[in-house]
């Protein structure tokens, strides 16, 4: 147990992680398009008010601001020669924040996805996704990162790829995949699958879970799905405070912290031990979602129906684990052998 | 299984077998047994236009259901439209030829500030696959590339993609510049992307929020129709 994540989960029945970074920069004047890591270096004040906001409403954990600190995704703002640089200094902030807080806060190395395809289907190599991992955990961890977390990601290639690479750099890790096509990934995985994956990584993850996707019930449904596999490691649960909605030239996500709370509870009562949110959860639902993990007790699993009627329904009737999905139509032709 | 049945030689198939033996091909996104039926029907004298949508739209179809509705995902999605797409590079020089109806013109690209082109590839692909002309202008567009491509291509569709929070509302900067220009009403305006919903789109101006590839293609052929009737009427 030589990491902080895992020593500060040892005492622990849960730990709050943090809530949205781009929705939380929106609000601090970044324009659409631009990269929110150049603001590591170009405006740290900023940054630090991310990292403090979250520490300030009780996180026991924050992700840094270098999401799309890959060189694919810094190449969009020629920024790919300064990947080490910019996560270093995402990270070097949040151990700031993180030092300062007078209690154990743990700075998590955000890693987002390439956004490119892996082979076969895509040009992405394995070989250039690890090294372009490697390069950013390396980055994070010269920063000061306790621990590197890959979130958002679809492919079950790109998720080994991401642990590959965190052997590499020598950091222990999480990470999360996004479930938002018909209770799956974007590339069909299930949660179930997800379980079967992590519990075949030669270097395995802290904890595991999913994040963002489609709203905060989706996302339960999904931890669920991981908890009746048998998962060998903890669990993750960041969901969306909502849907997002468009008002006044603004991005506004529709759960309100009440919701966020309900939602935070339930997830403990599911079995998961990281509960935090992603888009549109500010410090006002983390601070909600903390007073409900403290004052309310622990309950039973709830039901997928308990699920729904405290956050209202599912995106899609199946998240294809049960069996029921829909299924294709019988072929026309003969099969081939 | 007797070899008689592991073995199916497309050419002894009569047209209607060969068809459906295509559309199974396609959705198993076999390229180069694509290739062969396309070969074959066209040997048989079925006009380039036909054998593009009684064979290969008909099979996307399929394949863009199955994807609407959770059948199909992003990885069988991308095999099947590349096993189309080398029939479509058989069809394209003959449609050419012989003055096949054009379906409509989309120009399509992913937002300033996101890279991310599956989504937006994958509308690229079907709506090619439906028959239309498709004009990629890649990721990471500012909306002076939206506007040359829109006007030089005489686009009848514009579609924009974002998958992140951070970029969605670029999509209304483009918009309202259509508007200040005077031209938003030449053209449908299609958007989407995974934190995108119906609101956003009605919010921004859009004609139409499409929630996957499948709906994108319908959504087109619908205001394509509209379009059609007003010239005639």
């Amino acid at each position: 147990m030589s990491n902080a994540l895992s020593r500060l989960m040892s005492s622990r029945d849960w730990l709050l992680a943090d809530g949205a970074t781009g929705t939380t920069l929106f609000n601090m004047g970044l324009q659409s398009g631009d990269a929110p890591e150049f603001w590591n270096v170009d405006h740290t004040d900023r940054i630090t008010a991310l990292y403090q906001g979250a520490v300030d409403a009780g996180s026991d954990l924050f992700l840094t601001n270098t999401f799309g600190g890959n060189a694919a995704r810094l190449k969009l703002h020629d920024g790919q020669s300064r990947v080490f640089e910019l996560n270093k200094a995402g990270a070097e902030i949040g151990r700031e924040v993180a030092d300062k807080a007078g209690r154990d806060v743990i700075v998590a190395g955000s890693v987002g996805p390439t956004g490119e395809i892996m082979e076969p289907m895509g040009a992405l190599t394995h070989a250039s996704a690890v090294e372009m991992f490697h390069e950013q955990a390396e980055g994070l961890k010269a920063g000061g990162a306790d621990i590197v977390w890959v979130e958002t990601i679809s492919a079950a290639e790109e998720f080994k790829a991401a642990a590959e690479a965190f052997a590499l750099a020598d950091m222990p890790w999480c990470g999360t995949m996004s479930f938002d096509t018909a209770g799956r990934t974007m590339m069909g995985l299930t949660s179930a699958e997800m379980v079967k994956l992590v519990g075949k990584l030669p270097n395995a993850p802290i904890a595991f879970g999913a994040n963002c996707g489609v709203g905060s019930s989706d996302l339960l449904r999904t931890v669920k799905g991981f908890v009746d596999a048998g998962p060998t490691a903890p669990l993750i649960s960041k969901g969306n405070a909502g849907i997002p909605k468009y008002v006044e030239g603004h991005i506004h996500y529709d759960g309100t912290p009440e919701l966020m709370a309900d939602y935070a509870c339930l997830a403990r009562d599911l079995g998961a031990t990281i509960i935090g949110g992603c888009c549109g959860t500010t410090p006002d639902h983390l601070r909600a979602m903390r007073a409900a993990l403290e004052t309310r007790p622990k309950e039973d699993m709830p039901t997928l129906d308990a699920i729904t009627a405290a956050l209202g329904g599912f995106s899609s009737e199946s998240d294809g684990t049960d069996g029921a999905g829909p299924t294709r139509a019988p072929r026309r032709g003969r099969r081939r052998a | 299984m007797s070899d008689e049945e592991d073995d199916i030689i497309l050419s002894e198939l009569n047209d209607d077998d060969l068809v459906a033996q295509m559309f199974d091909d396609l959705y198993d996104g076999l390229k180069e047994e694509i290739e062969e039926g396309v070969d074959i029907l066209l040997e048989r004298g079925w006009a380039p236009y036909d054998v593009l949508t009684k064979a290969l739209v008909g099979g996307m179809t399929i394949v863009g259901n199955d994807f609407r509705d959770g059948i199909l995902f992003v990885p069988e999605v991308l095999l099947a439209a590349n096993a189309m797409k080398g029939g479509m590079a058989i069809l394209k020089p003959l449609l050419a030829e012989t003055g096949a109806p054009r379906v409509g013109k989309m120009v399509i690209g992913t937002v300033k500030g996101d890279i991310h082109d599956i989504g937006k590839n994958l509308v690229g692909m079907m709506m090619e696959g439906a028959g239309f002309e498709v004009v990629d202008l890649g990721i990471n567009n500012a909306v002076e590339a939206y506007m040359d491509a829109i006007k030089s291509e005489e686009a009848d569709i514009l579609g924009m993609s974002a998958l992140l929070t951070t970029t969605m509302p670029y999509m209304k900067v483009v918009i309202d510049t259509m508007i200040e220009e005077g031209i938003r009403d030449d053209y449908t305006i299609l958007v989407g992307g995974a934190p995108l919903n119906d609101e956003f789109g009605k919010a921004i101006g859009a004609d139409a929020y499409c929630r996957d590839a499948a709906v994108a293609v319908e959504t087109a052929k619908m205001f394509m129709d509209r379009k059609h009737n007003q010239l005639a009427g």
